[in-house]
């Protein structure tokens, strides 16, 4: 027994062999994080393969195998960026803030309308959604500025130069029109000028102008005759606060879903999930999965699924605390935040207390932009994660 | 900064605990309720079903339309749900429908099987005393309901039927066809006629509603949820000619004999006429039939009425068949259109004798006259040298015996050819006491023996020799209409091939067939003689055994550039002058506008 541990026993701290981790260039991984995610994807491959066997006559594992490869593909960016040093993005934010408006700003060109919106390319394979890359790319790029210039100029000039940079592209993807995607990069927006240290008073003025906005656009430009949103846009946000009113149009959709997810019960209702087979809920692979998940699955299913991502925002949030320097503060707070409001807006959904804004349930619905987006956005979180733990012992593995 | 992200992280478990106790408030405590609420989703998408397309002749004269009918529908969600109740409930359906129980039942589960939950077309086609009668005893006829349907409608009754074809719902079978899978039971199809060769046309495309209905099964106000509404089939113009086609029709009911016409543009095979005796009146297949009405239709193996003897009748055709030995005999090198042949009226091949009909003798015939006449030893001479060549088979089937034409309508046959090989191969199965022999050729070549060919073949090959060597794809559809007549397909099938046919054999032959329909002597003389446009034309007497001969008539006109072809025969109709002849010149007094004189001239008794 003595004998065996002298044989054995390594001199510290240098002769430590790697293990499987370390030699993938995975240690101080934050396994939690990366298995909620993992838990998440293989969900929403479970639920695809129950839920839309027939929507595609003749090819009942349609979305299932398109959704295994994105999730595969998603997974390998996730490792790649773990393995980079996330500081980089901070010298690459002028190239990342370009690529970001210009990608956007060629759908308009390039993209191809679906559902009276342009919002993707057509790729050979897929078509590619830059607006959902751009969710990260947005953050990252901000997260730089906000690190480089907080020493010029006033605090009033650069809250509004944060807000200018941020704003930009969610103007344009505003105008695809993709309005849930264009809030998810105003949260993201104000997610990072949060943790990069705005005023509160700032703050303020941005929520009382917002406040003014919202009634400009809901109230006062109706009634003064200039419609600023889309009819339909206009109707989804209103719609929801009295769903029943309006059978037919918007309400229907969101009134459908209740009724979906609330007679899933306790248990589920299984393959006898007549809500979400029949046609009633549409979107039922990408907006409305949450609904499908509450009907076949029940209580239980749901609330796993909304368990999983509650873990997903602990531990990213907890990042934000490790970070080992403020870009990856900011980063992780941008990406922590814009993953909990997505969370929640589309959830809220399909529970009926938030309007039908088109956002996707990050590593749920279906969309090879969006799951692969959010990889790599957990891929830079674990990045500075990895790098927050080898900073905290002072050494490094290679 | 620990303060911010201490509020972030207070946001995130707020927002994560109203999503959670909303989910727990939806699913654990009012679960109950939607769960209810969504077995009672009274959102149903209803079919609309799209009108068929018209059907028009070639001068646009509707053929067969559309009518809105009222069809009597069932919802058995209505129905209650004790089975003894059930029972009676669907006893009672059952007699307002004139079903029985077991019919209304059997009809109810096809109908659940494919499409669950959607109404059960019961009956098509009520009248309205019986839906006032309905209206005022609805509470004893639970889930009944009256739906308007669109109905096939007849205009001109039995006009064209075989061409036409009918419509009949979609069968199990179909169903599983990935052709028609977007149909659903109870659609119709086209059954037979050009209602199924241009089915994908004239269908049209069904239409969808969502309707919201309240618990008693009443569609609530402005609860029609997503409309698509259906798009109706497109109209078929066909190149029949309806003076063409009921001449051709009123002559062969004039005769009563079972027989067929057609009559066809030789250059481009456009039909202008086609029908076949007996006839029926394809409404019949839009209503329930009677027993006797099936017998009458599908029982009667003689009269055969659904069966199109234009493109499916096979028969020997007698001497309208010469023109083939006459062509292979020309263009093989073994006789010149001016070499003569001594007719003694009789000949022997072996020990069989053969005579011509009626025993007659032309003495020395040449190609000319030998068509003129219908010398049957010149054209037995020909078929003797050929006998175990081949070139009478070859030549028959690249004029077309024995092939399907490529017709636009189901009902084709492909009938025979006999030849040697055939022939031989039969006698070493056993099927057949002997192997062929030279009189086999012989009788080929006056389209005796074991020939089976139909009218429309015959027209394809002699309109071959009026064009100079074209096979034509025989037609009847024309072009593709959308309701506002413009024309959004027009068919132009190609031919079927082309052959070589030498200018001055194909003169030859086009002169010994006017001759024989109007010069003097000549077999159709007394019919055609007086006749003021140029035609050439053959008759043929065809024996058949255990029946009185049949009687043939194929004529081109005008003469020498004909335009069309006319192909007539009868059954049991004699010598080819005698009806199939008659009934051709009342289909081209038609055609031309013009009117036979009478002249005088073997009328009806010269055999050929």
């Amino acid at each position: 027994m003595y004998a065996t541990r002298t044989r054995h026993a390594r001199p510290e701290p240098f002769s430590i062999r790697p293990g499987i981790a370390e030699r993938l260039g995975l240690a101080y991984l934050d396994w939690p994080l990366a298995l909620s995610a993992l838990a998440l994807i293989a969900f929403s491959v479970f639920t695809l393969g129950e839920a839309t066997l027939h929507d595609i006559p003749g090819s009942p594992r349609y979305y299932v195998d398109r959704q295994i490869v994105y999730a595969g593909l998603g997974l390998i960016g996730m490792v790649l960026l773990a393995r980079i040093d996330y500081s980089r993005f901070r010298e690459l934010r002028v190239g990342i803030y370009t690529f970001l408006c210009v990608s956007i700003s060629l759908v308009f060109v390039f993209g191809f309308a679906a559902k009276g919106s342009r919002r993707a390319f057509d790729l050979p394979f897929f078509s590619f959604q830059p607006s959902e890359l751009g969710k990260l790319l947005l953050v990252l790029a901000l997260a730089g500025f906000v690190i480089d210039g907080a020493r010029r100029g006033s605090e009033r000039q650069r809250t509004l130069r944060y807000l200018v940079l941020g704003l930009a592209p969610a103007a344009l993807v505003f105008l695809q029109p993709d309005l849930g995607t264009s809030l998810v990069f105003a949260v993201a927006t104000l997610a990072v000028m949060y943790f990069g240290g705005v005023r509160w008073t700032h703050f303020a003025i941005i929520g009382g102008a917002l406040v003014a906005l919202v009634s400009l656009v809901l109230v006062l430009a109706p009634a003064a005759g200039v419609p600023l949103l889309k009819g339909y846009q206009e109707q989804r946000l209103t719609s929801f606060l009295n769903p029943s009113e309006d059978p037919a149009g918007a309400g229907y959709q969101q009134n459908q879903s209740v009724i979906a997810t609330g007679s899933g019960q306790t248990t589920g209702r299984g393959d006898r999930a007549t809500q979400t087979r029949l046609d009633f809920v549409p979107e039922r692979h990408t907006d409305f999965i949450f609904a499908v998940i509450g009907e076949r699955y029940g209580f239980m299913g749901a609330a796993f699924v909304l368990s999983l991502y509650a873990l997903l925002f602990w531990r990213a949030l907890r990042i934000v605390t490790l970070s080992k320097n403020s870009y990856g503060t900011l980063v992780a707070g941008g990406i922590a935040v814009s993953l909990l409001f997505q969370v929640f807006v589309n959830v809220g959904m399909n529970l009926g207390i938030m309007p039908i804004t088109g956002i996707p349930l990050p590593l749920m619905s279906y969309g090879g932009s969006s799951v692969i987006a959010t990889f790599l956005a957990i891929g830079v979180l674990e990045s500075i994660h990895i790098q927050a733990r080898r900073s905290q012992k002072g050494r490094f593995a290679w | 900064m620990a303060l911010r992200i201490a509020l972030v992280g207070g946001v995130g478990v707020a927002l994560f605990g109203l999503l959670f106790f909303r989910l727990w408030d939806l699913q654990v405590l009012s679960g109950s309720e939607y769960l209810a609420e969504a077995k009672n989703n009274r959102t149903r998408e209803y079919r609309v079903v799209a009108p068929r397309g018209n059907i028009l002749a070639r001068d646009g004269e509707v053929l067969v339309d559309s009518r809105t009918a009222l069809a009597l529908q069932l919802n058995p969600q209505r129905l209650s749900s004790e089975p003894a109740e059930e029972r009676t409930e669907l006893a009672r359906i059952g007699s307002l429908a004139e079903m029985s129980l077991r019919k209304v039942r059997r009809t109810i589960a096809e109908s659940e099987e494919v499409a669950a939950g959607a109404p059960v077309t019961l009956r098509k086609d009520v009248d309205y005393d019986l839906v006032y009668y309905l209206r005022e005893n609805q509470a004893r006829f639970p889930g009944v309901d009256v739906q308007r349907v669109f109905v096939r409608h007849y205009p001109h009754e039995a006009f064209a039927a075989h061409v036409l074809g009918g419509v009949g719902e979609v069968s199990e079978e179909d169903l599983e066809d990935p052709h028609y899978r977007e149909l659903e039971p109870g659609d119709e199809i086209g059954r037979g006629g050009v209602e199924d060769t241009y089915d994908d046309y004239l269908r049209g495309e069904p239409g969808l509603t969502r309707i919201q209905v309240d618990a008693a099964g009443q569609p609530t106000p402005g609860g029609q949820l997503v409309s698509k509404p259906p798009v109706p089939g497109d109209n078929l113009k066909l190149s029949i000619d309806p003076d063409v086609q009921s001449a051709g029709e009123g002559a062969l009911a004039a005769r009563g004999l079972r027989g067929a016409f057609v009559t066809m543009n030789v250059n481009d095979g456009e039909i202008l006429g086609m029908g076949s005796f007996p006839t029926f009146d394809p409404e019949v297949f839009t209503k329930p039939m009677t027993q006797a009405q099936v017998d009458q239709l599908q029982r009667d193996p003689v009269s055969a009425p659904l069966t199109n003897r234009a493109s499916q009748g096979l028969y020997p055709t007698g001497s309208v068949f010469k023109i083939v030995p006459a062509l292979a005999a020309l263009e093989s090198g073994i006789v010149t259109p001016s070499e003569t042949i001594v007719d003694n009226g009789f000949m022997y091949v072996g020990s069989q004798r053969f005579q011509n009909a009626g025993g007659e003798s032309y003495g020395a015939v040449d190609l000319v006259s030998a068509m003129r006449y219908s010398s049957d030893i010149y054209f037995y001479l020909l078929g003797l040298k050929m006998w175990d060549g081949g070139q009478l088979q070859r030549w028959a089937s690249k004029l077309g015996f024995g092939h399907l034409s490529g017709l636009d309508l189901p009902e084709e046959t492909e009938g025979l050819v006999p030849s040697q090989r055939w022939r031989n191969q039969l006698y070493e199965e056993g099927a057949t006491e002997r192997p062929w022999s030279a009189g086999d050729n012989v009788q080929l070549a006056t389209g005796q023996g074991d020939l089976q060919a139909s009218p429309l073949q015959m027209a394809i090959a002699y309109a071959a020799l009026a064009n100079e060597g074209t096979i034509v794809t025989p037609h009847v559809g024309l072009e593709i209409e959308d309701a506002a007549g413009r024309v959004l397909k027009e068919f132009t099938p190609q031919p079927q091939r082309r052959i070589e046919i030498d200018p001055a054999y194909r003169s030859a032959l086009l002169q010994g067939l006017h001759e024989a329909a109007q010069v003097d002597g000549g077999t159709s003389y007394g019919i055609f003689g007086g006749f003021p446009v140029p035609v050439a034309g053959k008759t043929g007497t065809a024996e058949r055994l255990g029946q009185a001969d049949q009687s043939w008539y194929v004529v081109l006109a005008p003469y020498p550039k004909p335009r069309i072809v006319t192909a007539v025969t009868m059954e049991e109709g004699g010598f080819g002058a005698e009806s199939a002849a008659p009934a051709a010149l009342a289909i081209l007094e038609a055609y031309f506008d013009k009117q036979a004189t009478t002249v005088a001239g073997p009328n009806g008794g010269s055999p050929g």
